[in-house]
């Protein structure tokens, strides 16, 4: 799982020795990673952003932890009632419990979210790398072939694809969605690969590294891509925010998750046929998915600022 | 400029073959019995089979089922949906709405994204640029399934202030709520591009020379730092056209506009296959075609981009 706290593990502040890999300057007092440790831990939106996501992680790891009401338990008797000592959020549609629901809704929106992003980093990382070390016609065609994904705009990709990989009525659709955010996201992590490992291939070290014997793989594994995942990160940090809206989007227009299973999307779906009789119901998922896209995003925002101090 | 729009051309035209094939690959290939899709629980007899394999062509081979799908395309022939109407003839009833929804949103957001992006930019770092930072953040972050049930809940059933549907013949000012709703992510992209190419310009040799001529700092912006600042921006709005074109499915739903987008969501909800193809290679070709025109415009507005 690319779990975003482990992010902040790499850049351990005790980092001040340059990475093992190759010869880098010495005289340095910090690495980049030090210092990007370093702004970071100062920025409030960076911790807000951490906790959130924790709380999130938790959520969707033990939501037992949360609430002890089974959010599938429902009695149309309860219909619509408003917030109460037992039920914080009130009751929806069904009869059932908003408060039990959005608590477990968490799960699934973090399992599609981060086995699809896992998928598309591995596919990006892969294309990316071979497209910037290879170059030639092998960059010529997966350049191209990026070119037609991006021709299709997201969502009416998403919804071709997940309808097709959905045939399945029985299931509950997490692996459709998972499959499909992975297989069209991947384009913006593959282009800033490339263009993270087309900056490095030709620094000195890699030279070196390649003088001294070192097989292609070896390379691109050891000396460049330590090099170039920074960026990589925070494309992925920043993708999981997005393919956790993706996934409620889907949702919402039937394509993604279904049956039983507990989404976001699904309940703001539900919810907002019947928003002027009881808005609680669109309310609280609607204020859970966003929070949790957000802290995503602005994670990796946050991220991307302390490694890149031109941007701002 | 002549040899630009010919290579442009020639990525256009693999593009445009490209996504399409995929489009059809991804719905048409491999499906287990179409026939018995098309007709539902009831049985199918041999002869109707027959007669429909060879309407649909389903026993050419998979390249001739792409030609005729894509000489349907080319011709404008859509082929009927699983309720029996011609999809041309739908697609050309819910045209006019979301066009106008689509050029509303797209003003509103060229409007206020260069008109905030300008003022951030020339007080860089002040209140109202870390203010348009964040917010522009939390836009970003927001999902369209958020915001658009939600815009309609505050402003359109509890504030009372905009009609929280709109009919196929709607008003500007019913459909200014959900065309707002639809800017709102061009808005925050935009004005974030238009914030960094202002600052960039703002240090560049031809304003300190045209301070330097005596002008006044209000013709210096909004005249020559504009100018070159815009050209960015406009690019920008063929890549926001997919984003406008998924929004859309979204928030017609949700205010229940009669467009281009509420025909897809409901098709996929009675699971309309033909009618969401149809109308889906529409728009990737719509958006292929407007993002062909963008980078020409873009290659007429800054010689740099020809010379590449």
């Amino acid at each position: 799982m690319s779990d975003p706290t482990s992010i902040t593990a790499v850049e351990a502040p005790g980092a001040g020795v340059p990475a093992p890999t190759g010869p880098v300057k010495t005289d340095k007092p910090r690495s980049l990673a030090g210092d990007a440790w370093n702004d970071l831990r100062k920025r409030p939106v960076f911790w807000i952003s951490i906790v959130l996501v924790a709380v999130i992680l938790l959520m969707a790891a033990w939501p037992t932890l949360f609430t002890s009401i089974d959010p599938r338990a429902c009695t149309l008797a309860n219909q619509h009632k408003g917030p109460s000592g037992s039920a914080y959020f009130g009751y929806d549609f069904q009869g059932c419990d908003v408060y039990a629901k959005t608590i477990y809704g968490a799960q699934n929106s973090i399992i599609v979210g981060a086995l699809s992003t896992l998928l598309s980093g591995v596919i990006g990382l892969v294309f990316g790398l071979a497209a910037g070390y290879y170059g030639g016609w092998l960059d010529a065609v997966l350049s191209r072939g990026i070119d037609i994904m991006l021709g299709i705009p997201f969502l009416l990709g998403a919804i071709v694809l997940s309808s097709r990989l959905a045939a399945d009525p029985n299931s509950d659709g997490v692996l459709a969605v998972t499959m499909t955010l992975g297989l069209l996201t991947w384009t913006s992590a593959a282009r800033v690969m490339r263009s993270a490992v087309i900056s490095s291939k030709n620094q000195d070290y890699v030279a070196a590294g390649r003088m001294l014997g070192a097989t292609p793989a070896r390379l691109m594994l050891r000396h460049i891509l330590p090099n170039s995942i920074a960026s990589f990160i925070v494309i992925l940090t920043i993708l999981l925010g997005t393919n956790i809206a993706s996934e409620a989007t889907l949702s919402f227009l039937g394509v993604g998750l279904k049956g039983d299973a507990i989404s976001w999307g699904i309940s703001i779906s539900e919810a907002s046929r019947y928003a002027r009789v009881a808005p609680g119901p669109l309310v609280y998922p609607s204020l859970f998915l966003a929070a949790t896209v957000l802290a995503f995003i602005m994670l990796g925002d946050a991220i991307r600022d302390a490694f890149d101090p031109k941007l701002r | 400029m002549f040899r630009y729009i010919v290579r442009r051309l020639l990525q256009m035209v693999l593009t445009f073959f490209g996504a399409t094939f995929v489009v059809f690959a991804l719905t048409f290939a491999n499906q287990d019995d179409p026939l018995q899709a098309l007709a539902g629980e009831r049985p199918i007899t041999e002869s109707q089979r027959l007669a429909l394999t060879e309407r649909y062509h389903l026993d050419e081979p998979f390249l001739t089922q792409y030609w005729y799908y894509m000489k349907g395309l080319l011709t404008g022939d859509l082929g009927t949906s699983l309720t029996g109407q011609k999809i041309g003839d739908m697609l050309v009833n819910a045209w006019p709405v979301t066009m106008r929804l689509a050029l509303i949103a797209i003003v509103l957001a060229v409007v206020i994204s260069v008109t905030a992006g300008v003022y951030s930019a020339i007080r860089r770092g002040g209140a109202f640029d870390n203010i348009t930072l964040f917010l522009t953040l939390v836009l970003l972050a927001m999902p369209i399934v958020v915001l658009a049930p939600m815009a309609q809940l505050l402003f359109g059933i509890q504030l009372g202030w905009f009609p929280p549907t709109a009919t196929r013949d709607a008003s500007l000012y019913a459909l200014f709520l959900p065309a707002l709703v639809l800017a709102t992510l061009a808005i925050a992209t935009e004005l974030r591009v238009t914030r960094t190419s202002v600052v960039e310009n703002l240090r560049a040799d031809y304003v300190r020379t045209a301070r330097a001529k005596g002008l006044t700092g209000r013709r210096v912006i909004w005249v020559h730092v504009l100018r070159n600042s815009l050209i960015p921006v406009v690019t920008l709005i063929g890549v926001d056209l997919g984003g406008l074109m998924s929004g859309a499915i979204v928030t017609e739903k949700i205010f229940n506009i009669p467009g281009v987008g509420f025909n897809i969501a409901r098709a996929i909800s009675t699971e309309d296959g033909p009618l969401v193809v149809g109308f889906v290679s529409i728009l990737v070709i719509i958006f292929l075609v407007v993002n062909l025109v963008v980078d020409l415009l873009y290659a007429a507005l800054d010689p740099r981009i020809r010379y590449e």
